[in-house]
């Protein structure tokens, strides 16, 4: 456990680095000229060459990485070309608001997904259980979006119990929690059925059922305990699909996240924002799935890791 | 379990009776009924509707539902249910290029890996781990916002952040099979590597890489229209669904059909896929 801990620890580095390559490449390989971009359109000549050397560009690529990593890991990730503020102050302004609706909607889909899942497996294969699983594959198959317009249709424009777009008030994570609870709670619900089935069919819980304990004890103490397997897995591991999902949520909802900051800064040719909510959510994601890999090692002794 | 020992029977008749041990499993039945309703739409669409998908009719704007227009118009006056019907087209499109795009790259990574071993297995794995540590549509707007938006860059976009799974399951597969008797017996033999890999490793790989084609051709028809509603795929005025629902967003408490309908058969397709993929790999479960 311990070496694949110390394994797992000393590739983060590794795989973050290939991912800074990746960015700065697809980055540098952006169609116009980024020196013109930043001194403006009508900038003279001599603007943009002086705004080239300020930048570094006319230095060669391995020099410009380099420079880009070490001022990346001090936490400098340039200037927004839009609103010429720091890319860093972007992000760390709109990143409360993607991490309360993404830990909003983890908590919505445990909340439903944990007792839809024992639900299903507890009344296996009879109308419950059926009811659970085409509820979980359609919940799995549904384009969120399409869930958050008509949402934003019913409740928001013809009801007009909940406000259509921004973040308000309480009222306006309604709509964007559920939306994006939909895909993990499927999933959570779906693995906690399944890994309820297998410990129902263990022999300890036979020994339990024998030694006369109730199934309301045996269901919860014994069977929910591996649910947090399922749980562990969807959350830690499935972060960036909820990235992903965020992504196009805070869009539809006009919700001031990250994800939004992400597609906005796309439109404008904005790319020192484009690389730095790139790194960042990456960097967030690679972290969130060595920590799900942790724990479930942790959870699980009889996974081994060679 | 089935206990008929095909191997006794003939092609045709081994391939009637897998015909019929598929059909037996209600997931496969279902989803497989799901997925051939939205080839045949998109195969008849011209037989199923007489309306012209991006034919203009600004008289008859944001219709609802009749008897001449089953889902109603949108803004530009244009059928919604010709439109839905001929974004069957376009999204089956982009899932089969899509999907034989990182099948064609990341089988053979895999394949390579398995067997190399050692320092081009890191290498390769190494490389897949980046990509998988991008949250897919993040990716796909990295490389949208550096290649331009449109069916063809989404497309390259899709087919990237797949290219790992295929890698890493036909690696997996490759290295269960690789030190099997018969394989190791085949190369004492003199059999060379690129028979092995046809005959042996492809041959036994099929079914996994079936079964999981069919669960990302699903996620490919999501993240598809997902980069198409966000204006960074298909382009209007194309009837691809994604593009069809951002357009319907203006017109919310007005024509909801204008999203309703598509976002129906996203609903559909990827359910006929997910299904389907499902079935498929609790039949191909028993049979490893």
């Amino acid at each position: 456990m311990k070496a694949y801990v110390v394994k797992k620890v000393l590739s983060l580095p590794l795989i973050i680095f290939g991912v800074s390559i990746i960015v700065f490449i697809a980055i540098r390989a952006l169609p116009g000229d980024p020196a013109r971009l930043m001194a403006g359109p009508e900038a003279p000549q001599e603007a943009v060459d002086s705004m080239r050397v300020r930048l570094g560009l006319d230095q060669p690529l391995p020099l410009q990485y380099v420079r880009f990593a070490a001022e990346a890991l001090h936490g400098n990730l340039g200037l927004s070309l839009q609103s010429q503020r720091p890319v860093m102050t972007e992000i760390s302004e709109r990143l409360p608001y993607t991490l309360s609706l993404a830990a909003l909607a983890y908590l919505l889909a445990i909340a439903i997904g944990v007792p839809a899942g024992m639900t299903g497996a507890i009344y296996r294969q009879r109308i419950p259980d059926q009811i659970v699983m085409v509820l979980t594959i359609a919940g799995a198959s549904i384009a969120n979006f399409w869930l958050a317009l008509l949402a934003m249709n019913y409740f928001a424009v013809e009801l007009g119990w909940l406000p259509l777009l921004g973040a308000d008030s309480w009222k306006n994570y309604i709509m964007p929690t559920v939306t994006l609870a939909i895909l993990p709670m499927a999933m959570i619900a779906r693995m906690t059925r399944s890994s309820m089935l297998d410990v129902l069919s263990q022999d300890y819980i036979r020994t339990a059922k024998a030694k006369g304990l109730s199934s309301a004890s045996i269901n919860w103490k014994h069977a929910l305990r591996n649910a947090l397997i399922p749980i562990v897995t969807i959350v830690a591991l499935n972060f960036g699909s909820l990235i992903g999902g965020a992504v196009v949520t805070e869009s539809v909802f006009n919700w001031p996240g990250i994800g939004r900051l992400l597609v906005d800064s796309v439109r404008y040719r904005d790319y020192p924002v484009i690389q730095g909510v790139t790194l960042v959510a990456v960097t967030g994601v690679v972290l969130m799935n060595l920590v799900g890999e942790i724990l479930i090692g942790l959870l699980n002794p009889k996974i081994r890791f060679d | 379990m089935n206990s008929i020992d095909t191997s006794v029977l003939s092609p045709r008749s081994r391939s009637r009776h897998l015909i019929s041990t598929l059909l037996a499993n209600p997931s496969i039945a279902i989803g497989g009924a799901l997925v051939l309703l939205v080839v045949l739409a998109a195969a008849l669409a011209p037989l199923i509707t007489h309306w012209d998908p991006v034919e203009q009719d600004l008289l008859n704007t944001l219709q609802a539902p009749s008897a001449a227009h089953w889902f109603g118009t949108d803004d530009y006056g244009r059928d919604i249910f010709s439109r839905v019907i001929y974004g069957a087209r376009i999204t089956l499109f982009e899932v089969s290029l899509s999907v034989a795009i990182s099948m064609v790259i990341g089988i053979p990574l895999g394949i390579i890996s398995g067997l190399a071993g050692r320092k081009m297995d890191a290498l390769i794995m190494w490389v897949m781990d980046i990509i998988f540590a991008f949250p897919g549509i993040v990716l796909a707007i990295l490389i949208v916002s550096v290649l331009g938006e449109g069916l063809t860059n989404m497309l390259i976009a899709i087919s990237l952040f797949s290219i790992p799974v295929y890698a890493r399951l036909s690696r997996n597969l490759t290295l269960g099979l690789k030190n099997m008797e018969y394989i190791e017996a085949a190369h004492m033999l003199g059999v060379r590597y690129p028979r092995i890999i046809t005959h042996y490793i492809l041959r036994n790989s099929i079914g996994p890489l079936i079964v999981q084609s069919t669960l990302t051709a699903g996620a490919v028809v999501l993240s598809a229209a997902s980069l198409s509603f966000l204006g960074l795929g298909v382009q209007p005025p194309m009837p691809e669904w994604g593009t069809m629902m951002s357009d319907g967003r203006n017109f919310l408490g007005l024509n909801i059909y204008v999203s309703l309908f598509p976002g129906l058969a996203i609903l559909i397709t990827v359910l006929g896929f997910n299904v389907l993929g499902d079935g498929l790999r609790d039949v191909m479960d028993k049979r490893l």
